[in-house]
């Protein structure tokens, strides 16, 4: 055995769809993580309930760099159908496990081959249900991994609780299963790979969850009580855990409840009702991916117009059309920014770590009733569906912001004077009344039709002019709600990266290794929210180049910021590219040393 | 909404305290002799002979003709004129803000039967707490002419030539998407209408109208379905309606044993005095037959074709906290500082 590698490797794991080998998979990787490893676990998924080939990435990495990587050093195949194509997948110098039935050439000879007898360990599993038997066979391999890896198998049997919710029998019809495989392991393999894992403090007072949850924990938090959804992936589990956490985190000594979540008959119905709360004072949220947004255009057009606060969750899958649903993509970007007919202007709050999809859960319900305007949150598959490493949940550090709404009182003080759409305080945000104020003047006739400060139906086109001048202001003014970007520095950066979103590790990496690979010193930008605010700007004047990283095929971000910044056009430089994989360290900085000429 | 309207003191007041005049509107700016201005005006008459009070009403209406009438009614109640097609989605999220309130929302056959059948129709499985008007009069008017799906089979118009399609029967569509009150009725019989609306009001749950109401100006040929002089000719009314309050004796001219009486959620009944017929509205099974009755004998027949007064509505099924959830603050909705790190316990 060469040289031994300690936490920094990756292991891909190939299985076949609905066999039940994300339990298999998120156990390695909690496990892992309890052993105070930073780790990352990608799931790339097809569109499809059962059948097709499925894989599984883990990223080991003890400097926390946990971005995906395109090279594996360990693979392990269950698959017949993927079984060439992940025996060529391993680095050389790696290692491949493949379930021995697997009766297929061997045609390398640069790595370590293990073979594991599954069928035969599963026959002598007679606690095993006939019927679960496949399903618990993905053990085999969390056994055998962890005996030729070096994870404490008490890590593994925390994970299986957690996954199992506590629950004793399944616990240990798993955990026989892995101590059974890894004592096979230990008398009959014997370890040529240099790879293994061992104990750290890395992950230490840190939590693992992914964004969907933890955007549904924030909308919680932020007081959502009406929520309408249809089911698409990757959106699906935002609302489902709404259904999950809201029963406890909202409990009422009377039972009663302060919230509904209704499951709508289609996207448009989801944001039509979610619309209808959020104009009659409920926080009101919908969640949905780019085939729902696209037929929620007309109602987003008709909410901005309206002025009626909203908050509607992207979780961007690739696009254009069906696409590919379970991949992952920036790609909604331009699109939501402008969505509607006419000129619409959308206000994005941009989240980069499942901790942001908590925070940004609960401020976009502030910031959408202050400012009475859609909110579009836009997450992404690979932060929304897959587990995360990340710092825990705080609790939100402001008060709830309900914006300006004028109940029965107020309008007693006001002898009922008051204007809807009239720009009272300078600010752009008019005053708003919702339906069951019981004061006579409250009432006012929202349309989607044009209208003057008190709602009344008007063509005039001085009317019209100045109402969407107002609208416009009210929008500049949303900038100062927006998250301030998250900027990096290098003392003597030679360049600038601006990025969003879920590419955080990639990028985080990327710097590290064009630094210490090719002695380019770089800041970092990382765009929080649309409107941009006054901080891109300055960075981005301060640096001569400034790339501009996503994933997306035409550069959206970049023509974003180029229509903000004509006179800054020459600084910035677009890296855009998406095929629905999480995007690479490697890819990062191969594109930026290509474009940068010394 | 800056302007109150108060009731000088000869004026007739209600038993909520308001004049007629508060439940009117903005001076219409349809058609002269639209059956939708009919309709509008028994809106007004039945809100305010039913002591509504207005700020428990909420208007919604989508595109179209019809979707612009809620300006002419209830100036002192809130209105959401959304998208067409789409009144009934906003309806059933506004609703949920307060248990209190009541949807009254009104739409047209395209709005309804073509763009909008699909939301039309779970609004309806949903029982969305509202009343529902239809105002039928199988044709577009704001686009000048065209045919909407109510329009019947062969009907001819003028840029439009002959319609090749079978008509979508709004009535049958509710009430086979389970209706809880299903009625159909004139826009020339605005007795009738003006009663089915406030029994409409009393109802609880979704109350569909399916109300013929002559477009004066692209369909109104004197041998057309949606014609007055069609309606006239050939409406059969099922029973004679009166609508009774809430705590009201019943002071309309009764039969015991012939005529049925139906008494609703609220306390409030409707008395369906026989006419030709025995026709119960509370058999699902009869009110399916006199549908299918109705598209072979060439007439219009109106009346309260079907209620079911004991289905809950929506709302009712979300064990809802008393306190309108739109008057809730914080203390209610977010949850206490110590169930972060509850929470945080839960994520591995």
């Amino acid at each position: 055995m060469s040289r031994k590698i300690v936490n920094d490797f990756s292991i891909t794991v190939g299985t076949v769809n609905g066999s039940g080998s994300q339990t298999a998979n998120t156990t390695i990787l909690r496990a892992l993580f309890k052993m105070g490893i930073p780790v990352s676990g990608k799931n790339l998924f097809p569109s499809n309930i059962q059948g097709l080939p499925t894989w599984y990435t883990i990223r080991v990495n003890e400097n926390g760099f946990t971005a995906r990587r395109a090279e594996h050093e360990i693979v392990i195949c269950m698959n017949p159908n993927s079984f060439t194509r992940d025996l060529a997948d391993v680095l050389p110098g790696g290692a491949f496990f493949y379930a021995d039935d697997i009766k297929q050439p061997i045609t390398r000879d640069d790595i370590t081959i293990y073979p594991m007898p599954v069928k035969s360990l599963m026959r002598a599993q007679t606690d095993v249900p006939p019927n679960l038997k496949d399903l618990v066979a993905n053990m085999v391999y969390v056994g055998i991994l962890a005996q030729m890896l070096g994870i404490d198998l008490s890590t593994i049997k925390s994970a299986l609780e957690f996954h199992f919710k506590g629950r004793q029998k399944p616990v240990d019809l798993n955990f026989n299963v892995v101590q059974s495989a890894a004592d096979w392991a230990k008398t009959n393999l014997t370890k040529k790979d240099p790879y293994f894992v061992e104990r750290t403090n890395k992950t230490e007072g840190l939590i693992m969850t992914d964004g969907n949850t933890a955007a549904a924990l924030g909308a919680i938090y932020g007081g959502v009580q009406f929520a309408a959804w249809y089911p698409i992936t990757p959106a699906s589990s935002l609302a489902e855990e709404l259904l999950e956490y809201l029963p406890i985190l909202r409990k009422r000594e009377d039972g009663k409840h302060t919230y509904a979540v209704i499951q709508a008959e289609d996207e448009l119905a989801a944001i039509g009702m979610a619309i209808g709360a959020g104009w009659a004072g409920l926080r009101a949220m919908t969640s949905t991916s780019g085939p729902g947004l696209s037929l929620m255009t007309e109602f987003a057009g008709l909410a901005y117009y309206t002025e009626v606060p909203v908050v509607i969750w992207d979780v961007q899958r690739v696009g254009p059309s069906t696409g590919l649903p379970t991949r992952t993509s920036q790609g909604d970007l331009t699109f939501t920014h402008y969505m509607g007919h006419g000129d619409t202007e959308q206000v994005i709050l941009l989240p980069g770590t499942v901790n942001e999809c908590f925070e940004f859960g609960w401020k976009a319900f502030d910031i959408a009733e202050h400012m009475q305007t859609p909110i579009f949150v836009l997450s992404d598959l690979e932060l929304g569906m897959n587990q995360w490493m990340t710092e825990p949940f705080r609790y939100p550090d402001t008060r709830m912001d309900r914006g300006k709404i004028l109940w029965e009182e107020d309008l007693e003080k006001l002898n009922g004077v008051w204007a809807r759409y009239k720009d009272v305080d300078g600010d752009g945000i008019p005053y708003r009344t919702v339906p069951g104020n019981k004061h006579p003047a409250a009432a006012y006739f929202l349309r989607g039709t044009g209208h003057d400060e008190n709602a009344r139906y008007s063509e005039e086109p001085e009317v019209w002019a100045a109402n969407m001048a107002r609208l416009k202001r009210k929008y500049k003014n949303a900038a100062k709600f927006i998250p301030a970007p998250i900027i990096e520095k290098t003392p003597g950066a030679d360049i600038g990266i601006i990025a969003f979103g879920s590419t955080e590790p990639a990028i985080r990496e990327a710097r590290h290794q064009i630094e210490t690979e090719a002695g380019l010193r770089s800041d970092s930008m990382r765009i929080r929210g649309i409107p941009f605010i006054s901080q891109v700007r300055e960075f981005i004047e301060s640096h001569t180049n400034n790339y501009v990283v996503e994933m997306n095929r035409d550069g959206q971000m970049y023509q974003l910021l180029l229509t903000e910044y004509p006179d800054l056009s020459g600084k910035l430089r677009s890296i855009a590219f998406n095929d629905g994989l999480p995007a690479t360290a490697k890819w990062v900085k191969e594109s930026i040393l290509a474009l940068e000429v010394k | 909404m800056a302007e109150v309207l108060s009731a000088g003191p000869s004026v007739q007041l209600n038993l909520v305290g308001l004049s007629k005049n508060d439940y009117r509107g903005a001076p219409t700016t349809l058609c002269q002799g639209c059956g939708h201005n009919s309709i509008a005006n028994q809106i007004i008459a039945a809100c305010y002979e039913a002591n509504v009070a207005p700020e428990r009403l909420v208007k919604f209406s989508g595109i179209g003709c019809s979707s612009k009438s809620p300006t002419y009614f209830l100036n002192r109640s809130f209105g959401f004129n959304g998208l067409h097609g789409r009144m009934p989605s906003v309806a059933t999220g506004a609703l949920f803000a307060d248990t209190g309130l009541r949807g009254l929302g009104v739409s047209g056959d395209g709005d309804s039967a073509n763009i909008g059948m699909g939301q039309f129709k779970h609004a309806v499985r949903r029982n969305v707490p509202m009343v529902y008007i239809v105002e039928n009069n199988g044709v577009y008017g704001l686009t000048k002419g065209q045919f909407s799906a109510t329009a019947e089979e062969g009907l001819e118009l003028k840029h439009q030539g002959r319609n090749p399609y079978m008509p979508i029967d709004i009535a049958w569509e509710a009430l086979v998407g389970g209706a809880t009150f299903v009625a159909r009725s004139f826009a020339g019989d605005p007795k009738q209408v003006k009663e089915l609306i406030k029994a409409a009001l009393g109802h609880h749950g979704i109350a569909v109208l399916d109300i013929i109401s002559p477009c004066v100006t692209f369909n109104n040929q004197d041998n057309t379905y949606h014609s007055y002089a069609w309606g006239k000719e050939h409406e059969v009314a099922l029973h004679e309606l009166s609508y009774v309050p809430p705590a009201h004796e019943i002071t309309v001219e009764y039969n015991e044993g012939e005529d049925k009486e139906v008494i609703l959620h609220d306390g409030s009944s409707i008395i369906l005095k026989k006419l030709d017929r025995d026709y119960d509205p509370t058999h699902r099974a009869d009110a399916l037959r006199v549908l299918e009755e109705a598209n072979s004998c060439s007439c219009l027949i109106t009346g309260l074709i079907y209620v079911d007064p004991a289905k809950p509505e929506l709302t009712e099924l979300y064990n809802l906290i008393d306190t309108p959830l739109n008057r809730l603050g914080e203390a209610d909705l977010r949850p206490a500082p110590d169930t972060i790190a509850m929470i945080n316990s839960l994520m591995f």
